[in-house]
């Protein structure tokens, strides 16, 4: 019964992965962006950018089922708008502040999923919940309580808990942000290699510049001023860009930022 | 020059003012100053703008980029105006808020009731492992401030009696006014006031808490049910809790109640049971413990409620749980106008 619950959560092999046709999307009465049309691909490392107050947390939320879409369509992996009271939902989320449960240690965050959703023995639980620490590199801390951590390591623990149950698709709010670089290297590595090993479907919400042009497949840039989507494309093409809002947002102007 | 710091502008702007009056585009050279701050720039700039003068500021190769940051006209931007509000107009507003929490928590009620049926159908979707801990927490740890406070209840209800039913020769009586009394309805009604402000403002500050932290939102994409996650277990922990501690707070209003009989009415402490015994009916026992079923459900859901709602950090948690405590004892004791009339009503009393 539980494996047939894992399967049915993989999208159809024609399907994509996530689907969104004339979405628009707000906070409270205020509309943000309009007309936001893209399709992503299973397997695909999918970013979403903009300016900060642009909308790309807020259609985070949307994609996943926390807000009901003013207007428009989406689907995710083939199984229409998401659900969240309809059982597991097929992907996994981490929020940018890690949204760690506070009572319960860095491990029992880890392990509640697998708790919850499989009827695996507790000792094969904690094996996997142990593996997935390990891959952020977070084994050390899973006694911790999210308060005793750092930022940066919340973070890495919402990504563990994220990618808990090997959820086919997953949606990541600023993983980078706030890392040191050395991690932040990691972590996109770790993304990396889960896309293209395992076919896992990202769609991520970033700043981080250098780990767009080193992960991600394609990208889309939302425009707070225009309300609208200001392009969907490879980012390495979209750099050399002929409009010149695009081209600037992915070649800010370094002067200044390193001494001489 | 020394240093051009803030704290000195104003008389140093005034100096430069006559310096400059009568010159068309003077030229402020600071490139023979040690030190200059960003809070005198932007004063100067200021003073410069407001009197129409273009005047070139130079800073020379060592302060040249700092002056350059402040190159712009500066103009004061416009205080919000913050005046408290009128007093009619505030609690006109605070009274239209009221009526709104109430719609919002029969939302809430009907929300939950819909995810009631949802657990009911997959037990696996509430977190009832927390529930021994919950209950103890609400009902075990409030146990001394209960026993206390319902003891010195009793007590002053005894004396108040004790006043009146000397002057008649009722003494025996006083042990019928306090157990009537407690049980009907000091007991309960103390008793869920103190939860309220225990365990009721405590689950808003909680769940507020996780809301703002997005931990709600976590667990809901981790396909867990928030109301029968953290909603039910709360609820039932209140359920549970409540009734026991008024049956305590029963007892010990009476035995406040003994006191006084004893100590300044001449009672024995067996005249005074045997009198209990024989006014108090299972009924007087029964109908304060509907009471605080009612109470505990009134106190667990507006705490849920205000916590669910709780937005913008922790001022916002703040102001819900003040909300949800006030709500809470309004809600106490309109219930329990309520149901005494019912009881009345239905020849119950």
């Amino acid at each position: 019964m539980r494996c047939e619950a894992v399967a049915s959560r993989l999208p159809g092999p024609a399907g994509a992965a996530v689907e969104v046709r004339d979405l628009t999307i707000g906070r409270g009465d205020v509309t943000l962006v309009e007309g936001i049309t893209f399709s992503v691909p299973r397997g695909e490392i999918f970013a979403i950018l903009g300016g900060s107050g642009s909308g790309k947390s807020t259609l985070l939320r949307y994609l996943v089922g926390l807000e009901t879409p003013m207007k428009g369509e989406i689907d995710v992996a083939g199984r229409g708008p998401p659900d969240l009271d309809a059982g597991l939902p097929p992907f996994g989320v981490m929020f940018q502040g890690g949204a760690l449960f506070g009572s319960m240690t860095v491990l029992e965050n880890v392990t509640l999923p697998l708790e919850e959703w499989t009827d695996l023995p507790i000792a094969d639980v904690d094996v996997i919940a142990s593996a997935k620490l390990e891959l952020v590199g977070l084994a050390s801390a899973a006694d911790q309580l999210p308060a005793q951590i750092s930022g940066g390591m919340t973070k890495r623990a919402a990504i563990a808990r994220a990618l808990a149950l090997d959820p086919p698709i997953v949606f990541f709010d600023e993983p980078g942000a706030g890392l040191d670089p050395v991690t932040a290297l990691e972590i996109d590595n770790l993304i990396l290699t889960l896309a293209r090993s395992s076919n896992l479907t990202v769609l991520m919400v970033t700043h981080e510049l250098a780990s767009i042009f080193r992960i991600a497949d394609r990208c889309l840039l939302l425009d707070r001023s225009s309300k609208r989507v200001l392009a969907i494309g490879d980012p390495r093409a979209l750099r050399v860009s002929d409009e010149p809002r695009i081209r600037e947002f992915f070649n800010p102007p370094s002067k200044g930022t390193e001494r001489p | 020059m020394g240093r051009l710091e803030t704290r000195e502008a104003p008389a140093l702007i005034a100096e430069i003012r006559t310096a400059t009056a009568h010159v068309e585009q003077p030229t402020i050279d600071l490139a023979g100053v040690a030190e200059v701050d960003g809070g005198f720039l932007a004063l100067l700039r200021a003073d410069l703008a407001a009197r129409n003068v273009r005047a070139d500021v130079r800073g020379g190769e060592r302060l040249g980029a700092l002056v350059d940051l402040y190159r712009g006209d500066v103009r004061p931007l416009s205080r919000k105006a913050r005046s408290p509000e009128e007093l009619l107009c505030h609690v006109g507003r605070a009274a239209v808020i009221d009526v709104g929490h109430l719609t919002s928590i029969l939302a809430f009620t009907g929300q939950l009731a819909i995810a009631a049926v949802r657990v009911v159908r997959r037990p696996r979707r509430g977190h009832w492992s927390e529930l021994p801990y919950l209950v103890e927490r609400a009902g075990a740890d409030a146990v001394p401030i209960v026993l206390v406070i319902n003891f010195l209840i009793g007590f002053v209800l005894g004396y108040m009696a004790a006043r009146a039913l000397s002057m008649f020769g009722a003494n025996i009586y006083v042990s019928d006014l306090v157990g009537i009394g407690m049980t009907r309805q000091l007991g309960p009604l103390m008793t869920a006031v103190i939860l309220c402000g225990r365990s009721g403002a405590a689950y808003t500050t909680e769940l507020g808490a996780m809301k703002v932290d997005e931990e709600i939102d976590a667990l809901r994409t981790l396909g867990l049910e928030p109301f029968g996650w953290l909603v039910m277990p709360r609820l039932l922990a209140l359920l549970v809790a409540l009734p026991a501690l008024t049956l305590l707070a029963d007892i010990v209003g009476m035995c406040g109640g003994l006191v006084v009989a004893v100590t300044s009415l001449g009672l024995t402490p067996r005249g005074y049971f045997n009198e209990l015994r024989s006014t108090l009916t299972p009924w007087d026992v029964e109908s304060g413990v509907i009471l605080s079923l009612a109470f505990a459900l009134a106190i667990g859901l507006i705490a849920c409620e205000q916590g669910f709602a709780a937005s913008g950090g922790p001022q916002g948690v703040g102001q819900r749980t003040t909300s949800a405590v006030v709500t809470s004892l309004f809600a106490i004791v309109v219930l329990d106008a309520c149901i005494t009339v019912l009881y009345r009503a239905y020849g119950l009393s």
